[in-house]
């Protein structure tokens, strides 16, 4: 390639300055033709700021930008446009009642006199490219009814329809299924093979390991290194971003498991969207002194079944047991006392009321305790030692402390916050959904040691997670949920993550004995 | 910890907040004042001048001089009629304000206020008082004060009853409350005329006006003045204020002090996460429309238990402005509950101002209307102005501070989380974009470009 320029985009020394801080100090990027380079940083490093500037969203303060070796300048994003620089964002910018096709072809329509679209030549592009790379999509069908996986894909399309050369995907796994991961991987390599030049944000190892060429990692604003993915490790690469060694793998001794904390018997619960069970005949123990984690993809009645044993919703059959003590319709509050604590799935949704103060989150459950209120009315005193004593213990970082508003702490700290509150309410069984979700690798490795500690303790840990690698790495013993059901049920060490893909996909059936 | 400059206290900029809307309303005011002089050939630049004078200090004229101008001055009488008038608002307002802090809108306040006004005239016209003289029939022996406690207590809970309808169809239905108080609303209209019609409260003695029951007075029952009246002779003025700045008082210690208050704070805010935790958010919906409708009861008991006011009775074409009203009161004090009796007495005031104005000038009270309307838009728009305030104050404050108080940011949290994270990484913490939060941590709705990076950054984590 000597003919043409080698890199498609050169970001040289770009600084970007706020008001007191430095978001982006001295990065270099260098994207070349035809390759998928990943950016790396933990949350805060920068890569937003970074990738703004290139769209055209920031003028940087130093620092040029460079396309096919000609120095440009970006002011605002339909230079950017004008550039052939395309980007998926994390959260899809689509309309939801319009159908895929209207959305692909919204903002760069082509459009006969009398402003008629011009639909049948729109779609025979649109078709040729959704054939051309491999993107499946339901051209006719509105976005509102499509899969979250496929969105994404008409998000792709988009670009393409607008022959970008540069595509910056923005954390695109985040909301995808193991399967969707894989299929967007195959769709990047296939754009990549097709000529188009791929930027890939992400803390995610295993995608950067699975699907990029070159790497750059970024941490605290600054330039950390690049580096080839064939020459780099998942450890090398953890440890220049995060910028110590990080535990990838959690280190823990052989489970002990002890008595039955909690014993779930021929669990239905209702859908709320069909009318079939989204839980159907469950059963299994959690016993104190290990970790029980069920595994499946999302939407297959995890949430569900976490509500019926939370007592968020109520099951239609079945017989709950905690403690040896029958909850299946007991009240949140009647379980939390029998001895359940639950770190929620969605901490927004359920886990932090936003607008409270972190000590005021604190002592969401406990607030009638004894220690913290007078005849009704609340002690101040007490509620604010106690916050400032598991903050202290917890490490949770926030601007003000135990005033702090919980809706302005970072999306760590307040998973973070949960964590501690839950956990030190000290009851034998720790329903934890997703506890790591949105996370970097330093939060991930905490948070993990927290459970494991829990589990050491002699407690139930009852893990929900989605993500293979957590329930490989912490799980002393596996459940998979397909379509409700458990399909199998596995000690982590006798299987292999594809085995348990398997299972996962519906591909495979275990008969599971009655226990 | 950071300790907050009075300027960046939410409170103080609540405060701002509201008293820029009011002086935008007073300045609306006047200049219609001055519109409408100059278009008005037989007025003259002294007449606007006087109008605009009175906007601003209605409270104060004390009528014109022998020479014929405006005179100013403590005005005992006036002061009294804007407490007067200012108790139903601050009930109102109390109303409006417990619902809009519990998550709920509380528009339902005048079905609450007549339901209120109904029960306790029935109550203190029904149970005849020692005061009571019937031809024929012997004295009850029942002191006036039971009647008047047993009336004013009967408002609250036929209010508070009104006001659990809404709540327990939200609770029970999940029907928007909005909808369930307005009708209930024109329920309560029609029930209390209909109530009224076939009593015998009507008051068919005094005959010159018709449509008005008897004044509680007739049964010797009044809230008592507790020494107002000599303090501001010549004016309506009773006990009834200082009920309500009590009740104030008790309403803010509940919200703030309470598990009760907590709990319903928590519905309010989010009430999954309310569920989650195990509070019990159905039964706090329907209470805390209880409480609010009790207090709008207590606003129509009041104002009817003065002894002065009559009642018209036929209200099914239009429901008591003081309902409504009380949400402008409550907006304007951000549904503090201690500062919904001052937005309450300031509401009462422009009234004056208005009773003033048609009094003393060729304008008339109307003018007042355009000014509440004014500061009930701009009370909207308080959110607004106090991100205005705040950003204002922010970029001369941030950029010092932020560094050392940097601890918020995800970075600083994988960097040193790990009980054993290395010491070494600790100094570099506060450098770069985990600095951002910061800024952001202080409250409410960013709008510089740091703060939005902060946002977008935020939205990625999730």
């Amino acid at each position: 390639m000597n003919d043409v320029p080698q890199y498609v985009i050169e970001m040289l020394h770009i600084t970007k300055e706020f008001p007191g801080i430095k978001a982006n100090d001295d990065i270099t990027l260098q994207l070349k033709k035809g390759e998928i380079h990943a950016l790396l940083g933990e949350n805060g490093a920068g890569k937003s700021t970074l990738m703004s500037v290139l769209f055209g969203l920031y003028q940087p303060e130093e620092g040029i930008i460079k396309k096919d070796g000609q120095e440009v300048k970006i002011n605002n994003p339909n230079d950017a446009t004008a550039l052939h620089i395309g980007m998926v964002h994390q959260h899809f910018k689509l309309i939801d009642v319009f159908t895929v096709l209207d959305n692909i072809i919204l903002g760069a329509e082509d459009v006969a006199p009398l402003g008629f679209l011009k639909r049948k030549e729109a779609r025979r592009k649109v078709l040729e490219l959704s054939q051309r790379y491999g993107l499946k999509v339901d051209i006719d069908a509105k976005v509102e009814d499509i899969t979250v996986g496929m969105q994404q894909r008409v998000e792709i399309l988009k670009m393409l329809y607008r022959e970008n050369e540069v595509l910056i995907f923005d954390e695109p796994t985040a909301v995808l299924t193991p399967q969707e991961i894989d299929e967007l991987m195959q769709i990047m390599r296939g754009l990549a093979a097709e000529g188009k030049s791929i930027l890939f944000i992400t803390h995610k190892l295993n995608e950067i390991m699975a699907v990029s060429d070159r790497v750059t990692v970024l941490r605290k604003g600054r330039y950390v290194g690049t580096v080839n993915t064939a020459d780099t490790t998942k450890a090398e690469l953890s440890s220049m971003m995060v910028g110590r060694p990080v535990q990838l793998v959690v280190e823990k001794e052989p489970a002990t498991p002890g008595k039955d904390v909690l014993k779930v018997e021929n669990l239905c619960v209702p859908s709320k969207l069909y009318k079939r069970d989204a839980v159907h005949n469950v059963s299994f123990t959690a016993r104190a002194g290990e970790i029980l984690c069920i595994a499946g993809i999302d939407g297959n009645g995890q949430t569900d079944l976490v509500y019926a044993i939370t007592g968020l919703e109520h099951p239609t059959s079945g017989k709950i047991t905690l403690m040896d003590k029958e909850i299946s319709r007991a009240s949140v509050k009647q379980r939390s006392n029998a001895g359940m604590s639950h770190i929620p799935e969605d901490r927004h949704k359920h886990g932090l009321i936003l607008d409270f103060s972190l000590e005021q989150n604190m002592v969401l459950q406990r607030f009638q305790e004894k220690q913290f209120q007078n005849s009704g009315f609340i002690r101040f005193g007490k509620v604010r030692a106690y916050a400032e004593d598991l903050i202290e213990q917890f490490d949770v970082r926030s601007g003000q402390g135990a005033e702090t508003i919980a809706r302005s702490m970072s999306g760590g700290n307040q998973q973070k916050a949960i964590v501690a509150r839950e956990l030190d309410r000290d009851k034998p069984l720790v329903v934890a959904v997703q506890p790591t979700r949105g996370l970097d690798v330093g939060a991930i490795e905490y948070i993990h040691g927290q459970l494991v500690s829990q589990r050491d303790a002699g407690k139930a840990v009852l893990l929900v997670s989605l993500e293979l690698d957590e329930v490989m790495n912490l799980s002393d013993r596996i459940l998979v949920m397909y379509e409700g059901e458990i399909v199998g049920e596995f000690d982590p060490k006798n299987i292999t993550v594809e085995e348990l893909g398997l299972y996962m996909a519906g591909a495979k059936r275990q008969e599971v004995a009655e226990q | 910890m950071k300790k907050t400059s009075f300027f960046q206290k939410a409170g103080t900029r609540s405060v701002l907040a509201s008293v820029i809307s009011i002086l935008f309303g007073l300045a609306a005011g006047s200049l219609l004042v001055f519109i409408v002089g100059i278009f008005n050939p037989r007025m003259t630049p002294k007449n606007i001048w006087e109008g605009i004078q009175l906007i601003f200090g209605g409270l104060f004229s004390t009528g014109r001089s022998e020479t014929g101008l405006l005179t100013f001055g403590f005005n005992p009488t006036n002061i009294g009629n804007m407490l007067f008038r200012a108790t139903p608002l601050v009930l109102t307002g109390l109303s409006v304000a417990v619902a809009f802090k519990t998550g709920l809108f509380n528009i339902g306040a005048p079905g609450q206020y007549l339901a209120g006004t109904a029960a306790t005239l029935f109550i203190a016209l029904g149970i005849p008082s020692s005061e009571m003289i019937i031809p024929g029939i012997a004295p009850t022996g029942i002191p006036p004060m039971v009647v008047w406690v047993l009336a004013f207590l009967g408002g609250m809970l036929a209010g508070a009853l009104w006001g659990a309808i809404p709540g327990l169809l939200k609770s029970l239905l999940n029907i928007n409350e909005v909808l369930a108080c307005i009708m209930t609303n024109w329920i309560a209209a029609n029930l209390v005329t209909w109530a009224f019609d076939v009593s015998n409260l009507k008051n068919i003695m005094e005959g010159t006006k018709t449509g008005y029951i008897y004044k509680t007075t007739v049964n010797g029952v009044a809230t008592p003045k507790l020494g107002l009246d000599k303090l501001f002779p010549g004016s309506q003025v009773n006990g009834g204020i200082i009920i309500a700045a009590i009740l104030a008082v008790i309403v803010y210690i509940i919200l703030t002090r309470t598990t009760f208050g907590y709990q319903l704070k928590a519905c309010g805010s989010n009430r999954f996460a309310a569920r989650y935790a195990g509070i019990k958010d159905k039964r706090n919906i329907v209470l805390s429309m209880a409480i609010a409708g009790a207090l709008a009861g207590a606003a129509g008991s009041l104002y009817y238990l003065s002894g002065n006011t009559e009642f018209f009775w036929s209200t099914y074409q239009q429901l008591p402005a003081a309902g409504f009203n009380g949400i402008p009161v409550a907006l304007l004090a951000s549904n503090h509950p201690i500062g919904v009796v001052f937005t309450g007495m300031f509401m009462s005031m422009l009234d004056i101002c208005g009773l003033q104005l048609t009094n003393l000038t060729t304008y008339n009270e109307y003018i007042t209307d355009v000014i509440i309307a004014v500061i009930v838009y701009l009370s909207a728009f308080s959110l607004l102005i106090k991100t205005w305030l705040s950003g204002r104050k922010k970029k001369k404050d941030t950029v010092p501070e932020a560094a050392p108080v940097a601890q918020t940011g995800e970075e600083t949290l994988s960097g040193d989380s790990a009980p054993e994270g290395s010491p070494a990484d600790i100094p570099e913490t506060p450098t770069t974009e985990e600095a951002i939060p910061d800024a952001a941590v202080q409250d409410e709705p960013a709008q510089d470009p740091v703060q939005e990076a902060l946002i977008e950054e935020e939205a990625k984590t999730e």
